[in-house]
């Protein structure tokens, strides 16, 4: 007899239907509660999942104008088909687009490279800083007969990426700094140190882009204008390197103690102990809540739709207002939501995927 | 030996941790207090050049706009510091109310993630997905935008139940009529919660004292209920009902819930509560198997359990990481400014627009805010305290 191991025996000997059968007994109606309880849920999702299913698939509108879409009850997916390059790409010039798409289709294909730990090396960091200047190129131009475009046409998806991304590179080691900071020996410092984090986390995102957008103007001597963009991105830089500092302290939390007086003892000064010894250890522990941190600030950066900034939220707002789409916002923010979710839960499955290469061989 | 004792002055200095210490603590003093005189001057001559008075007397000024909801009397012709005390109270009401829900919301979804129905479980896991991979702001708009699309005009308002009125511009729903009787049930009903406290503190002391367990349950019930409705009764029992009446473009009386304060407890309630719910499901998963196993050896049903071990224990590896859910979501109730809903961010964007005080008005959001987070952090650490493990005195 042919026997194979498998995981679970019960799996094997039955048949599909009969397979089910048990599953079905065993998750859905074990006791007679949980019987209800699934019912009463079978219920409810029929209940909405039907209306939804009706309003984005049978009658949903696919060809036509915004009058067809108004006759018809669905979801106006012509909307989407007309204002996505303008939720994508906001103000750029539509005949230099393939600009943004190729610098966001590298950006994109180089997180995907990176994805894998093993490929984590110096090699790497310089593929990404060619990758920054790159894109940065890109979008801007001016050089090598590529046209110029100016700060404020740039929009929509690249905008949202580049004040994330920009936002990460920069908190990230300003983040540490304050770390080391506060858990430092230097009393002034470390006072310092204090005061700011508890001060960027004790009031909300939206106080600081105010700040950024209509105090930094004061702050500059007459005849410096900072752009809004880089004004906003500093405040997002502010207040991430606070959240980042306190995930950092965490990790430094979590050297161990003999490692710190390992280092000592061997006589290594404070930034020889720090960058070589302890904060190798203590950045790979935080790993995965630093990737959570990072999912925080991409959809942090929506904020700056208050300040009108024309991020991806901001663009999709704008597509609503054109006179000859009115009253499609639904499907506007459910498409903006889907590509908002797109990202976000990539990076969590990327951040919990982490946990586990990280959570054995820690000492590796 | 003797290299040793031959060290430059210089490296006298720089060898020594605590006077490396010094200088570096100097330098960045240095380098603060200069940045600070540099960003100081700058400012104060570009407000000279813009001739804008600093200082916050502009707060006593007639503000002369509008707020849509309002807890206290509040008028156009009212100063600028009583429209941000109308924010604040906004604010206040908003993450209270949110985090309450929220709150609620966060320990079902906790406890049904961990159900053993497939269908519970997993529904529960997509919800939390969902919500939490999705920007606030986002959801906010969304929220508003089924309100003001998808509801119907006033003069076709929804009318599920007789009195309940659903339209664009909000809920509208039926309440008692007002009679001074309402005031005193509801003072009595506060008066009693606190007493409900006081006499849960009492037994639990007599409990430690004697061992005898009596049960607060007849204490509660007299002071919550019985008294404010012999109140009621005995002030002649109003029962008039305010009906919500449809007149010109509105309806007038009644209650109402406007679709920004609506849209806003939506979406902060379904936002924090995905958060919430991780947290108290990696609250429960914390406890121990053998917790559950003793209880059911003791002959406990699943929700016994969960009720008086599993949650009681989990709650010490739940508040630290709770407090700051309920900081975010006060922080979170600022993107109110995005609907509309008149917070107190969204009062002090407007006064800022009107008088042009950019400096005070960020110093007193951060100032507020900064008020409510550490009064917040405050309340929650001594609550900490009081559920982390009692060991041994020292």
């Amino acid at each position: 007899m042919n026997l194979k191991y498998t995981k679970n025996p019960e799996k094997r000997s039955l048949p599909l239907m009969q397979g089910l059968a048990v599953w079905m007994k065993k998750n859905l109606f074990s006791t007679p509660l949980n019987s209800a309880i699934s019912l009463v849920l079978l219920g409810l999702l029929f209940k909405a999942l039907g209306p939804l299913f009706y309003w984005l698939v049978v009658n949903s509108t696919w060809e036509g104008t915004a009058q067809t879409c108004r006759h018809n009850d669905g979801a106006c997916l012509v909307f989407i088909k007309e204002k996505f390059v303008f939720i994508l790409f906001g103000f750029y010039p539509r005949e230099l687009l393939w600009r943004p798409v190729v610098a966001i289709s590298l950006f994109i294909g180089l997180c995907l490279y990176s994805r894998d730990v093993k490929r984590w090396n110096k090699l790497l960091l310089w593929r990404w800083l060619k990758l920054i200047l790159l894109c940065a190129f890109l979008l801007k131009g001016g050089l090598f007969g590529f046209e110029a475009v100016s700060m404020d046409r740039w929009g929509g998806l690249p905008l949202t990426l580049i004040l994330a991304f920009i936002g990460l590179i920069f908190s990230y080691p300003i983040g540490i700094l304050l770390a080391l900071a506060r858990t430092g020996s230097l009393p002034l410092i470390k006072a310092l140190s204090v005061s700011y984090i508890e001060l960027i986390r004790g009031v909300p995102m939206i106080s600081l882009l105010f700040m950024a957008s209509v105090m930094f103007p004061l702050f500059m001597p007459d005849g410096i204008v900072l752009p809004k963009l880089l004004r906003a991105q500093i405040a997002i830089i502010m207040f991430m390197s606070a959240y980042m500092a306190e995930v950092v302290r965490g990790g430094l939390a979590a050297v161990d103690k003999g490692q710190y007086e390992a280092a000592d003892a061997l006589g290594l000064m404070y930034w020889q102990k720090m960058l070589k010894v302890i904060l190798p250890q203590a950045l790979k522990i935080v790993i995965p809540p630093t990737v959570n941190t990072a999912i925080g600030m991409f959809k942090d950066t929506s904020l700056v739709v208050i300040i009108a900034l024309s991020d991806l939220l901001m663009t999709t707002k704008t597509s609503l207002k054109d006179p000859k789409w009115l009253g499609f916002s639904v499907e506007a923010y459910l498409f903006a939501a889907l590509i908002y979710f797109i990202f976000c839960f990539s990076m969590s499955r990327y951040s919990k995927r982490l946990e586990q290469v990280f959570s054995y061989g820690g000492r590796s | 030996m003797e290299k040793f004792s031959q060290k430059s002055p210089w490296q006298q200095f720089w060898y020594d941790p605590k006077k490396r210490g010094y200088f570096f603590q100097f330098l960045v003093f240095f380098a603060i207090f200069g940045l600070g005189t540099v960003l100081v001057t700058n400012t104060q001559e570009n407000l000279a050049r813009q001739s804008i008075a600093s200082g916050f007397s502009f707060l006593g000024q007639e503000a002369g706009f509008e707020i849509s909801e309002s807890s206290i009397e509040y008028w156009a012709d009212d100063s600028y510091q009583l429209a941000l005390f109308v924010g604040i109270l906004n604010t206040f009401k908003v993450a209270i109310i949110g985090n309450f829900l929220a709150i609620i919301l966060g320990i079902f979804v906790g406890i049904f993630r961990l159900s053993p129905n497939w269908l519970l479980s997993k529904l529960s896991e997509s919800y939390i997905e969902l919500a939490r991979n999705i920007p606030l702001l986002l959801q906010l708009f969304f929220w508003y935008a089924v309100f003001t699309e998808i509801f119907p005009d006033v003069k076709e308002s929804l009318n599920p139940i007789p009195g309940v009125f659903i339209s664009q511009r909000g809920f509208f729903f039926p309440i008692f009529k007002e009679h001074f009787i309402w005031k005193w049930v509801w003072m009595t009903f506060i008066g009693g919660g606190l007493l409900t406290y006081g006499t849960s503190l009492f037994l639990n002391k007599l409990r430690e004292k004697t061992g005898e367990k009596k049960s607060l349950l007849p204490f509660g019930l007299l002071f919550l209920f019985v008294v404010p409705i012999l109140i009621w009764f005995f002030g002649g029992a109003p029962h008039e009902l305010d009906i919500p009446q449809l007149g010109g473009f509105n309806f007038s009386g009644g209650m109402t819930l406007t679709p920004e304060f609506v849209a806003l407890m939506l979406g902060l309630v379904i936002y924090a509560g995905a958060f919430n719910g991780e947290i108290v499901r990696a609250g429960i998963e914390s406890v121990s198997r053998g917790q559950w196993e003793a209880s059911q050896a003791l002959g406990l049903s699943r929700w016994q359990t969960l009720r008086l071990v599993v949650l009681p224990q989990s709650l010490r590896v739940i508040i630290p990481p709770m407090t700051s859910q309920v900081l975010n979501l006060i922080k979170n109730s600022s993107l109110a400014v995005g609907i509309g809903y008149p917070d107190f961010v969204a009062v002090a964007n407007t006064t800022m627009n009107q008088t042009g005080q950019a400096i005070e008005a960020v110093i007193l959001i951060m100032g507020v805010y900064l008020f409510f987070s550490l009064s917040t952090s405050f309340v929650m650490n001594r609550y900490n305290r009081s559920q982390q493990l009692k060991e041994r005195g020292a």
